[in-house]
């Protein structure tokens, strides 16, 4: 049953927030209204994404106060704590990736395309169009394609033919590029393996528990963060990784866990004193 | 034979590193080229639809665009406003009306996750307490635009979310039957909506009570569009900028003494040159030996 406690614990997470959200539009909920570009907790406290805060502010909009302390608020819970967690823990487009990746692992499909035609830093290339098309056309360019504010929005206010969005993003997944949408494209996990980097939540590794099953590589979906599985006993640095724990989940030798920076220090001077 | 195996041979030759990376950078720029004017046609034609009534408050569009955050508050506030939501018996809730506010879902075809209202569906109620404009963290809505500089209080009657038009040709007051349908439904009936009476001279002893609308005072809530009775309705709320003219700055109103201030300091031109010798009407009268035959 431990191989999916994260998992499972990552979908309550998930959906619950989806459906706080939906009852705060259907039901007059206070605990979260609004949706993932900006919310209310309890009525009181705002939460903003700051990548479209950002987008606004290229494109020339004034930023309200509200709209600035929530995007500090997420960015500072994001850029200090959780890194890309975002992307594993709340986004609902996770579900559909993650959902196409088991599809391709479960009925083989990893073994007719394996070649990935196209290279992982494709999203900081996306971050930075965005922000020079949001200043041209003095408009936040992204939140106007963004398929995961159509989806969360669609699941809020009303789907339209917002589910073909989530087609779209099943099939591209699927059958064009493996990890496509998360791992190549989107500019939101970009921008979060950006501010992410000094996270203190890590996923750290044991090289003289871990005995090279690799099970850890299958299901990563930014695989090249575990660059040190089997090798060196360091902790995942790298800000794409989106602490979403199923390398925890699979492996069977304990050699990966989640710890957080702060115990570290005490933890790691240990080993070395050993 | 020959030549054809030389080819190969170039083809296959590996390529220098300094090549390979000028040849690589030069795709990479070009494929962002391409997604960025790909990406950009579509976010010009995405905004371009303005035919679409904003919530009260809401600044001008071009601001609008890029201030909404696309958060849905409003929309949720509209939707669980005083009066809109069901209760059973025991005062239990069971429910909400649906709100006049929604987020454009792919497929309305208007700019997408943004906030509107169709007035022919569902028109604003011009709720008191405005509870939409406050509920907005942006500042899209813009709450100061909506306070009545004398009580110092929120004033759904300043709102301009669009104006009122009447196609009168389908409007049937128009053809002298008695229908004040609109005129009752709007709540500044009176001031942004009035009855004008004109004598009907077909029959020579009937009046026609024709509805005429005030942009000054009108808000564009819709409410007459709702309750109009012909089909599609011969009165509707259009935005502003497409329902009204303007006239510039080279009209003044010689009779309205604030108007004739524009022109106070204004002072008239006198050309001279050669043809101001001639009178103008000498001028007029010289055709130049034009019909000297």
């Amino acid at each position: 049953m431990s191989s999916v406690k994260y998992l499972i614990l990552r979908r309550v997470v998930q959906i619950s927030i989806l459906l706080l959200y939906f009852a705060g539009n259907y039901y007059g909920w206070k605990i979260l209204v609004g949706n993932l570009s900006t919310s209310v907790v309890f009525g009181k406290i705002p939460l903003s994404d700051p990548y479209a805060v950002l987008q606004m502010f290229v494109a020339g909009a004034v930023i309200s106060s509200n709209i600035l302390i929530g995007a500090v608020i997420i960015f500072l819970f994001y850029g200090i704590l959780g890194g890309r967690a975002f992307c594993s823990w709340v986004c609902p487009v996770n579900i559909i990736t993650d959902a196409a990746n088991w599809t391709r692992r479960k009925f083989g499909f990893d073994m007719v395309a394996k070649k990935q035609p196209s290279s992982r830093n494709l999203r900081y290339w996306v971050l930075l169009i965005s922000l020079i098309i949001s200043f041209f056309l003095a408009i936040p360019a992204f939140e106007f394609i963004s398929p995961i504010s159509m989806v969360h929005r669609g699941l809020i206010f009303g789907m339209g033919f917002g589910w073909a969005a989530v087609v779209i993003l099943y099939l591209f997944d699927l059958f064009v590029l493996k990890n496509g949408w998360c791992g190549h494209i989107c500019p939101l996990g970009g921008f979060y393996s950006i501010i992410g980097k000094f996270r203190l939540l890590k996923v750290k590794h044991d090289s003289e528990a871990c005995t090279g099953c690799m099970e850890c590589k299958i299901v990563c979906p930014e695989v090249q963060v575990l660059h040190m599985i089997d090798k060196v006993s360091i902790p995942v640095t790298s800000g794409e990784c989106t602490n979403c724990g199923r390398c925890i989940d699979v492996c069977k030798d304990n050699a990966l866990g989640f710890f957080l920076k702060v115990e570290n220090n005490n933890k790691k001077g240990e080993i070395n004193n050993e | 034979m020959n030549r054809k195996q030389k080819k190969v041979k170039s083809y296959r030759q590996p390529l220098s590193e300094s090549r390979r990376g000028f040849l690589g950078t030069t795709r990479n720029i070009g494929l962002a080229i391409l997604g960025g004017l790909a990406w950009s046609a579509y976010v010009d034609e995405a905004k371009a639809n303005r035919l679409l009534l904003r919530p009260p408050g809401a600044l001008g569009e071009n601001d609008f665009l890029k201030t909404c955050i696309k958060c849905g508050l409003c929309v949720a506030a509209c939707r669980n406003r005083d009066g809109n939501i069901i209760y059973d018996e025991k005062g239990k809730r069971i429910g909400t009306k649906e709100p006049t506010l929604r987020l454009a879902k792919p497929g309305d075809n208007k700019p997408l996750g943004t906030p509107f209202f169709i007035a022919r569906e569902n028109p604003c109620f011009m709720c008191d307490d405005i509870p939409c404009v406050p509920a907005c963290p942006s500042g899209a809505l813009d709450l100061n635009s909506l306070i009545n500089k004398k009580t110092k209080k929120l004033d759904i009657n300043r709102a301009k979310m669009g104006l009122a038009v009447v196609h009168k040709e389908s409007c049937i007051a128009y053809w002298g039957l008695q229908c004040d349908a609109c005129y009752r439904a709007c709540p500044l009936l009176g001031k942004a909506l009035t009855i004008d009476m004109q004598m009907n001279k077909r029959t020579g002893k009937h009046a026609f009570l024709l509805p005429v609308v005030h942009s000054d005072i009108c808000t564009g809530c819709g409410l007459c569009e709702k309750a109009c009775v012909v089909e599609k309705a011969a009165i509707f709320v259009l935005p502003r900028e497409y329902a009204m003219g303007e006239v510039g700055t080279h009209y003044v109103k010689g009779w309205d003494s604030n108007d004739q201030q524009r022109v106070g300091g204004a002072k008239s031109i006198h050309t001279i040159d050669e043809r101001s010798k001639q009178k103008a009407v000498d001028k007029l009268n010289n055709l130049g030996g034009l019909l000297d035959e």
